[in-house]
Formats: C-alpha cells, sequence, structure tokens
C-alpha cells in the first residue's frame, strides 16, 4: 500500500514538473480536456443510473428465485427480468464504454474539435431518449420481453423504437471518437497512432458492423409488424438477424477491459507496454472474429444446416488465439515489473506488486475471473456439449463471471481514477481502501452466485424462470438449494454495488479537489516497430466483410427461401 | 513482428489444443453423425392440430426406420401435449416437436436432448434412452407468464 501510494505521489510530483516546464500542448495531452470530460461524465451518470436500478431488479430476482419471496403490487418476474437485462446488459454496458472512449481519445489523440464534441453530445442526447422511451414502455408492462426481444413475443412499438435510438445514438457518438483519431492520422503522417485511440476505433468499427444485423431486425421486421403496417414476421430470420449482433455485443463489453488491461494498468503498476504491435494484432484479430459467429447461439435450433453451425464454431473458437496473446502480454508484463522491482525466484515477483492500490487490484480480480469465465465459454460453444447447457442457469453462471465480473470490475477500477480525472478531484486514501473492500465482496458474492449457478444449470435448471416446482418433480426439488445460495451471493453482490455507488458519489461530488492522473502506459524500449499494416483499417474492413458474408450469406439465403408462413405478434405476458 | 520464444511455445500450445479440438468435434460431428438438433421441415403453424404427425401426438412405435418410437408433441403457452410421453428403456427414439405459438424449449433436464421449438419449424432428435426413470421435461425459453409452469414427463420404463 504505502509503496503503491509512494509512487503515486511520485508520478504527481513528475507530472507537476512536466506541466511546469513542458509546453501546452503536452498537458492538454495528459489530461482530458475539460468540455470533453463532460459528455465522458454524462455518459457515465447514466451508466451508474442504470447500474442501481437494474442491481435492485438483480437482488429481487434471485429472492423470488430462491422460493421464499414474492413480488408485490402485480409486478411480473419477467417485467423485472427485462429491466435487469437491458439496463445492466445494454445500457449500463453502452453507456459506460462511451464515457470512457470519449475520455481516452480525447486524452491520447488530443480534445475533440467541436464539430466532433457535437457528435458525441448528438450521440448521447440519441441514447438517453432512446432509453427513456424502452424504459417506460417496460415499467408499463408493455414490453416484458426481455432484453433479447425474441419474436414473436410481441413489445409496442415504441419499446421497439427507443432500442433503435440507442443503436443509432451509438453510431453518432462514435463516429465523434472515431473522427479524432482520423483528424490525428491526418496531422501525424506516417506516425504509428496512439495504441488507446486505435483500439477505440477497432472497438467502435466492429460495433457498427455487428449492429447493422440488429438494426435491420428491428427497422424492417419488429416495427413494422409492431406498428401493425405488415401482419407476420419470419421468426427464424429476426433471431438469426439478432445474434449476428448478440456476440459482438460481448466483444465490445470486453475489449474496453481489455483496453484497460493492455494500456492503463500497465502504468498503474509502473511497467511498459510488452508489445505495441502484439496488442494490436490481438484487436484486430477480436474484431475479425466477433461478427461472423452468432450461430454459436442458435446450435439447438431447426432451420439451420449443421454444417453452417459448425463453420461458425470454428471461426468462434478462432478467439483462443487473440485471447491467448493478451494473456501472455499481460503477464508478461507483471511479471518483467515484479523482477525489476527486485521479486525472485518463479513467483516471488508476484509479491511486488502494488496489491493495496485499487487501480491494479479491482481490474486484477476481473483478469483472474476472466480464466474459468473463458473456459466455460468453450464448453458453451463445443458444438456439441452445448446441448446439456443450452438455455439452462449455467450460461447465466457463465456471463455474469464475464461481463458482470470481468467486465464490470475492470470498470469500477477505471472508475477510481478516471472519476476524478474528469470531476477534477483525487482518489483518497480511503476510497482507495473502500475500493478493495468492494471488489472482494463482489468477488465472494459473485463466486457463491455463480458457482450455483453453474451447478444448478447442469443440474438442468432452465435460465429466466421465476421460481416453480415444476409439479413436485424430484429433480426440480434438487435445484432449490442452488437457488437460494443463488440469493446469499446475489445480496451481496447487490450491496457491492450500494458500496460502488457510495464511492462514486464521493468521487463526483465529495473527494478533495486536485489531479488525478489518467495513467497510460509507454511501449516498453525495447519493442519493435509496429507495420503499419495493423493500420490499415481498409484492409481489414475488407476482411470482416468478407468473413461475414461468408458465414451468413449462405445460412440465411437459405432461411429466407425455405421459410414457413410467418408469425403474428402476441403478448403473452 | 517478432515474438518472444516462450511465446512461441504458448501459441504453439493453445493453437495446437485447439485444431485437436476442432478435430474432435468435427469428427464427432461429420463422421459420427452427432450434429445438434437441426431439422429442416418447415410446418404452417397455424395448422399443427390438422397435419400429420402432429394430429396425433404421443409416443408410436414405428416399423423399417433407423428408430423404434417416434415421441411427438405440441407445445403451446404454457403446455405440451402430450403430458406424459413412456418409452421403453433402450429405445431408440426420434422425438419430433413444435409449436402452435410462440417459441418454446424442449429440455429434458440434465441429459442432452434439448432443442428449440419455433413456430413454423419441426425441430427433431434422434437418441436412445439407456436408463430407466422418470425425466422432467422443462420448456427453457422464456414464452410468457406461464414459462415456469411449462413442464411435462419422459418416463423411461422396463419393457412389459
Ligand atoms: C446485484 C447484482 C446482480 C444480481 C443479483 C444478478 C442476478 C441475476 C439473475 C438471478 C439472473 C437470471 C434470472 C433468470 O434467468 O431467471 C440474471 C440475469 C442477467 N444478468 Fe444479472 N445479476 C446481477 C448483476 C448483473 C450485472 C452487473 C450485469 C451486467 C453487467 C448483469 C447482467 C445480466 C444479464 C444480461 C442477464 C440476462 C437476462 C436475461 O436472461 O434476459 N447482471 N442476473
Ligand atoms: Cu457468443
Ligand atoms: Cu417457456
Amino acid at each position: 500500500m504505502s509503496q503503491a501510494l509512494a509512487n503515486k505521489s511520485k508520478a504527481a510530483v513528475n507530472k507537476q514538473n512536466i506541466v511546469g516546464k513542458v509546453s501546452n500542448k503536452v498537458n492538454d495531452l495528459m489530461q482530458v480536456n475539460r468540455k470533453d470530460s463532460k459528455i465522458a461524465m454524462a455518459h457515465i451518470y447514466v451508466a451508474m443510473i442504470a447500474l442501481l436500478l437494474g442491481g435492485t431488479a438483480g437482488l429481487l430476482q434471485v429472492l423470488v428465485r430462491s422460493g421464499e419471496f414474492k413480488l408485490p403490487w402485480g409486478i411480473g418476474y419477467y417485467q423485472v427480468l427485462t429491466v435487469h437485462g437491458v439496463l445492466l446488459g445494454l445500457i449500463l454496458t453502452t453507456f459506460f464504454i462511451y464515457g470512457f472512449q470519449i475520455a481516452a481519445v480525447s486524452r491520447t489523440s488530443g480534445a475533440l474539435s467541436a464539430k466532433q464534441r457535437l457528435l458525441c453530445w448528438i450521440g448521447f442526447w440519441t441514447m438517453t431518449t432512446g432509453t427513456a422511451m424502452a424504459s417506460a414502455m417496460v415499467l408499463l408492462n408493455e414490453a416484458s420481453v426481455l432484453y433479447t426481444f425474441y419474436a414473436p413475443l410481441q413489445a409496442h412499438w415504441i419499446f421497439y423504437l427507443g432500442l433503435t435510438l440507442v443503436v443509432v445514438g451509438s453510431w453518432i457518438g462514435g463516429l465523434g471518437q472515431a473522427l479524432r483519431w482520423m483528424q490525428w492520422r491526418k496531422e501525424n503522417k506516417g506516425q504509428t497512432s496512439p495504441l488507446l485511440s486505435f483500439m477505440v476505433v477497432c472497438n467502435n468499427l466492429m460495433w457498427f458492423v455487428a449492429t447493422i444485423g440488429v438494426a435491420s431486425e428491428v427497422l424492417f421486421q419488429l416495427l413494422p409488424w409492431s406498428l401493425g403496417l405488415v401482419e407476420r414476421v419470419d421468426i427464424l430470420l429476426s433471431r438469426t438477424l439478432f445474434w449476428s449482433f448478440g456476440h459482438a455485443l460481448v466483444y465490445f463489453w470486453l475489449l474496453p477491459a481489455y483496453m484497460i488491461w493492455y494500456v492503463v494498468v500497465p502504468k498503474v503498476i509502473g511497467g511498459k507496454i510488452f508489445s505495441d504491435a502484439l496488442s494490436r494484432l490481438s484487436f484486430i484479430m477480436f474484431v475479425l472474429f466477433s461478427v461472423p459467429v452468432g450461430l454459436h447461439h442458435q446450435l439447438t435450433e431447426p432451420g439451420v444446416d449443421g454444417s453452417w453451425k459448425f463453420l461458425q464454431v470454428i471461426l468462434t473458437m478462432m478467439v483462443v488465439i487473440p485471447s491467448l496473446l493478451t494473456a501472455f502480454s499481460l503477464f508478461a508484463t507483471f511479471e518483467i515489473r515484479g523482477r525489476a522491482l527486485g521479486g525472485k525466484g518463479v513467483f516471488g515477483w508476484l509479491k511486488q506488486l502494488p496489491w493495496g492500490d485499487a487501480r491494479f487490484f479491482v481490474p486484477f480480480l476481473g483478469m483472474l475471473v476472466f480464466i474459468p469465465g473463458g473456459a466455460g465459454g468453450i464448453v458453451n460453444a463445443s458444438y456439441q456439449m452445448n446441448q446439456l447447457i443450452h438455455n439452462t442457469i449455467w450460461v447465466t453462471g457463465h456471463f455474469h463471471l464475464t461481463v458482470a465480473t470481468a467486465v464490470v470490475l475492470t470498470f469500477f477500477g477505471a472508475c477510481y481514477w478516471l472519476v476524478p480525472h474528469l470531476t477534477g478531484r483525487t482518489l483518497t486514501k480511503e476510497m482507495n481502501r473502500l475500493g478493495i473492500i468492494q471488489a472482494i465482496v463482489w468477488v465472494v458474492g459473485m463466486g457463491i452466485m455463480s458457482s450455483a449457478m453453474h451447478v444448478a444449470g447442469l443440474l438442468g435448471a432452465p435460465r429466466r424462470s421465476a421460481f416453480s416446482d415444476y409439479g413436485g418433480a424430484d429433480i426440480a426439488s434438487t435445484w432449490v438449494s442452488y437457488q437460494i445460495a443463488q440469493a446469499v451471493g446475489g445480496t451481496l453482490l447487490f450491496i457491492g454495488i450500494l458500496l460502488f455507488l457510495y464511492i462514486f458519489v464521493k468521487l463526483c461530488w465529495f473527494a478533495p479537489k486536485g489531479q488525478e492522473e489518467f495513467p497510460i502506459a509507454e511501449v516498453a524500449p525495447n519493442a519493435e516497430k509496429t507495420p503499419a499494416i495493423l493500420e490499415n483499417f481498409k484492409l481489414w474492413i475488407v476482411i470482416l466483410v468478407a468473413l461475414v458474408l461468408i458465414a451468413y450469406s449462405f445460412p440465411i439465403f437459405d432461411i429466407i427461401s425455405n421459410a414457413p408462413l410467418g408469425s403474428k405478434g402476441y403478448k403473452l405476458w | 513482428m517478432h515474438l518472444h520464444k516462450y511465446e512461441k511455445y504458448w501459441l504453439a500450445f493453445g493453437v495446437g489444443s485447439l485444431i485437436v479440438f476442432l478435430l474432435i468435434t468435427g469428427i464427432m460431428a461429420f463422421h459420427n453423425g452427432s450434429h445438434p438438433p437441426s431439422a429442416k421441415n418447415t410446418i404452417n403453424y397455424e395448422k399443427v392440430d390438422e397435419i400429420a404427425p402432429f394430429n396425433n401426438p404421443g409416443v408410436h412405435k414405428v416399423e423399417g426406420k433407423d428408430w423404434d418410437y417416434e415421441a411427438v408433441v405440441v407445445a403451446s403457452a404454457f403446455y405440451y401435449d402430450p403430458p406424459i410421453l413412456e418409452v421403453p428403456v433402450g429405445a431408440k427414439v426420434k422425438f419430433i416437436a413444435t409449436s402452435k405459438d410462440v417459441v418454446h424449449g424442449f429440455e429434458v433436464a440434465g441429459t442432452n436432448i434439448n432443442m428449440m421449438l419455433e413456430p413454423g419449424y419441426i425441430s427433431e432428435y434422434v437418441t436412445t434412452v439407456d436408463k430407466v426413470g422418470e425425466y422432467l421435461i422443462v420448456c427453457n425459453e422464456y414464452c410468457g407468464v406461464g414459462h415456469a409452469q411449462m413442464h411435462s414427463m419422459l418416463k423411461v420404463v422396463e419393457p412389459k
């Protein structure tokens, strides 16, 4: 702890020296522009409201599922679950990611231009309006269709329109960020662009390509259908379009966490980025293998040929390669730094890392949890093993490890420097300690909830289900004790959310004024120059589009040409 | 691009395991025919009750096919027809199911019989039931308020 704080204050002193000596331009780059900070914080506020409301829904879910609690006032379980999925899976993530990315671009490429900033604001308000519209419909019980809104369950058209605005807003805001990077490239011809901005552009490019599928589903199928302009929709087509987006969605959550692992955490521990080129390479691979893989969510569905499913399983598994690159780079950074600080022996270097620094400790826990999370993911995407766990609560256990812990803890850890940096305050010792406690509460709570979900899932317990004794069936009674364990773990998690929000409020409005660093690591001095091809997005877009076409044209052609009579809408809640 | 020596070992090991893994699943799929349910027949979901075999849900013994029994199931909000399926142990059974309204699941809890039922499509899965017992069938795709109450039973019994 003292070590970490000493490092930190040293960094602060260095920074002040720099501020004193060097031109304003450098100072601008160290500090996110004030106006850009405002946009970033606006996004983060919305994310935090979503965290509070969505977390409350999560608490209600585990209580209901324990069998000991009933929802009052005629509130439906699936209404609550829709709130949880939409607010945490879609809103918390997208808004936090955009807040972080806007700050990241402004910090590493320089302040946004007036036009870029305007785009980011327009994006923000479009997304926020959309969120409000969709939420209103869920609260009025007009849209208890869960966050995947599978047809032919039919929500109110305002719900679909709201989600459309969220996506369209994200395109506008994403463009604002990307334009800043392009401007940097124009102004610095022939140079390697700032790594963090490059990664933001990768993530936005992937997001843009991925959302084309879901946007087509909503605009051409669900909206006209819910408005009564067309009577029927093709169910399998809508699901296939949805999942061409759905898997990329999880990488859209994950890549910002990777940005923090690759670029921020090394600086926090005083180390360097292991390799700029490998970092970029692994991001490009994530982009390429994110979209043409959605069929792995549809392995047990009729109407799609097994061979096409298998092809997409192969493409899915390619993600193992950038994941291994990432794991290697991160642990190499940690080890090199630990040894530089005098760590000896095979694992002695571990002791040297700044465990008492929440900015390191919290995302590090996230990385650790990602290991079992990723292993479970391999089971899910396994062509045949999928049948054992498809749509069981195992799957829910899986993504509460990956997104709700690995990603979310990384975001929490980032808030401990990002929020004070943007609000002109500092992370106090006391808040740092609370941050560490918060992460431990989260990991313990999630450990209990997620393990119980994994086991119950293997025993066959279905996901997305309120409490039920299934007519007294023996096997269903074996699930109950795991559901009670989920309630215990889930309650701890809810306490974790309250604790985090307490820290967040402190960092926004009450922590001492000052300058908190936005840590950006440099590349190791002996690392090689980055090949220019990695920044050639034209090439990657061509490959990405080709892969998507290879993986999807035939299945979609097949689905359309063999389509049965389409479905009318149902409102069964 | 330069790769560290250990990184090369690490990647070689990872990519090697990946290839082995894909080969195994590939051989199981294409040589042993172990695909997940991917049947491609379609149906008018509004007329399911009039169309064979769904006009006669239940377990039927069949002759001259690769399987001994056909278990025909019609799902609709929020029940399965028939509510009980009974098959003799050791039989090779083809499950044939579809939905009359929204998307449902058909999961025999604790086994790998697990398929999605979608309006307009016929889902099929062939398997040998090799253990006597009562197996709970649950709907594992959200279908509306009664979703968690939607279930039926597969009874695997000693042959009479
Ligand atoms: C207090 C903390 C939390 C608790 C107690 C909790 C609990 C749960 C439970 C019990 C379910 C499954 C319900 C069911 O299938 O019937 C669920 C689903 C889900 N959770 Fe959480 N969760 C929490 C935090 C989070 C966070 C932080 C995220 C995302 C960042 C998240 C994302 C999701 C998603 C996307 C679903 C799927 C919803 C669906 O199937 O439609 N959860 N959660
Ligand atoms: Cu996926
Ligand atoms: Cu159901």
